[in-house]
């Protein structure tokens, strides 16, 4: 049994469902409209847009133009765990940061898969490649982005205690233990409860998408099993390399807490 | 049995100054608010950017770890803070109870939740905390802006003998010129540009 294909009819009967919160918003003044309306629209045009340029990219199964995909990918990653902070690191390192922890984990990780679990040939394959990439890049910035913005922020908040911690003679790493500790914490708690949840609370989307396919559902799950220890391995180490890479910013070379390398948004 | 000597220090667009506390002396620290105390303690703490030197008898601020000048040169600011629950937990070296006892307080005060503490009760906590680390020299701000008069003759005692005893050197930052004279040897009061001598 093949998918069954959805008419634009069929989706405009599902954006009802959109309209219809946005205006319940609009009645109850809880202001979340216009967020609404404008990131559904950007769901639609980036999703119809990213169908095409797969089937390109799927018909050229060319390694440069797959690279050229990931580049693309991974600094729109960057710009959203930066839209995301509300204290950001100065200048480039404040993008440099995010998206450094996430190749290293996410393209990392991909490539393990790729080439070690699931041993496609060419390893690149783009109707893989794309969609692993995708999902471990996706998760590894809701960690990251989470982790960085309760960093910077608690950070900032318990300026105080850090320093009377470095007034004791503490350490940077030590004066931040406590709240380094939480910020991993954060990032990883997502990940961590959709494993626990999985299949008693929640189907995944992508399993429920490979049975809607008219997979087996135990070929649906086995890649499931995959895929949520990919995503928490990924998310893991990203968020611990981004910890890392933006505690040491947070001090300098002589233990002082150093909160003029961060910006707050306007 | 340790110095502590300034020699042209800038921060934040003040200075320089230039200032000796000899081993085992108490010099008081005055000046109107916002000219600056605090951020010289900071300073001398390397817990701000500056330029100039501060040396701990020959030893150069900048020759050693920062965390290992800090624990020799011990700023215990005006306002303590807490970072775990109770107080004990907070001490970031063992405990001396014969500190403890002469703030007025027994073994059990380590026990108790932080955030019933009142204010005075942290400052004296602080004190406790901060001389149990056993520094080589103090830089203290304000250590008795919340005690009552009882607890402010405790601490005064308290920290003149730790300085007769281990001859650290003592900064003493008070808006109160009288507690300046019982505990001081000589006074400062702080300029924009410069440090004036004042007669006790």
């Amino acid at each position: 049994m093949g998918v069954i294909p959805l008419s634009p009819t069929d989706l405009a009967l599902a954006s009802f469902l959109i309209l219809a919160l946005a205006w319940m918003s609009y009645r109850l003044h809880l202001g979340l409209e216009k967020r609404i309306l404008i990131s559904a629209l950007r769901t639609t045009v980036q999703l119809l847009l990213i169908g095409f340029v797969l089937r390109i990219v799927f018909d050229l199964a060319h390694p440069a133009w797959i690279a050229l995909m990931a580049f693309i990918m991974l600094m729109a990653a960057g710009r959203e765990v930066l839209a995301r902070q509300k204290r950001r690191f100065k200048g480039w390192q404040g993008f440099g940061l995010g998206v450094t922890a996430m190749f290293t984990s996410s393209f990392t990780i991909t490539l393990f898969a790729l080439s070690a679990v699931i041993k496609i040939e060419p390893w690149y394959t783009p109707q893989y490649a794309i969609p692993l990439l995708g999902m471990l890049l996706g998760n590894t910035m809701n960690g990251i982005s989470i982790c960085l913005d309760r960093l910077t922020n608690t950070a900032w908040q318990q300026r105080a205690v850090i320093e009377q911690r470095l007034m004791l003679g503490q350490t940077s790493v030590e004066a931040l233990l406590d709240i380094r500790r939480d910020s991993m914490r954060a990032g990883m708690i997502p990940i961590i409860n959709s494993m626990a949840g999985a299949g008693l609370v929640s189907l995944p989307g992508m399993m429920t998408g490979q049975i809607l396919g008219g997979n087996s559902p135990i070929d649906a799950v086995k890649y499931q099993i995959l895929i949520m220890f990919l995503i928490a391995a990924g998310t893991g180490f990203g968020v611990m390399i981004a910890l890392r890479l933006a505690s040491r910013r947070l001090f300098d070379e002589r233990h002082r807490l150093r909160l003029d390398c961060l910006v707050s948004k306007k | 049995m340790s110095r502590l000597h300034i020699k042209a220090l800038c921060y934040q667009g003040r200075g320089p100054f230039n200032l000796t506390v000899q081993a085992g002396q108490c010099v008081g620290l005055s000046g109107i608010s916002g000219s600056g105390k605090t951020l010289m303690l900071r300073a001398i703490a390397d817990l701000d950017t500056h330029s100039g030197h501060v040396f701990l008898d020959d030893a150069e601020c900048q020759t050693m770890q920062a965390p290992q000048w800090r624990k020799q040169v011990g700023l215990l600011p005006t306002e303590s803070q807490w970072w775990h629950d109770t107080a004990g937990e907070n001490f970031t070296s063992a405990v001396e109870l014969t500190l403890l006892k002469r703030l007025g307080f027994d073994e059990d005060a380590l026990s108790w939740q932080v955030s019933r503490l009142s204010s005075g009760e942290r400052q004296r906590l602080a004190l406790a905390r901060l001389l149990s680390s056993r520094p080589q020299a103090l830089l203290l701000d304000e250590p008795t802006a919340s005690l009552d008069s009882a607890n402010i003759q405790n601490a005064e005692t308290l920290i003149v003998e730790y300085r007769r005893d281990t001859g650290a050197a003592v900064l003493w930052v008070s808006h109160d010129m009288e507690q300046i004279a019982r505990v001081a040897e000589r006074h400062f009061q702080i300029h924009h540009e410069a440090l004036k001598e004042q007669i006790i």
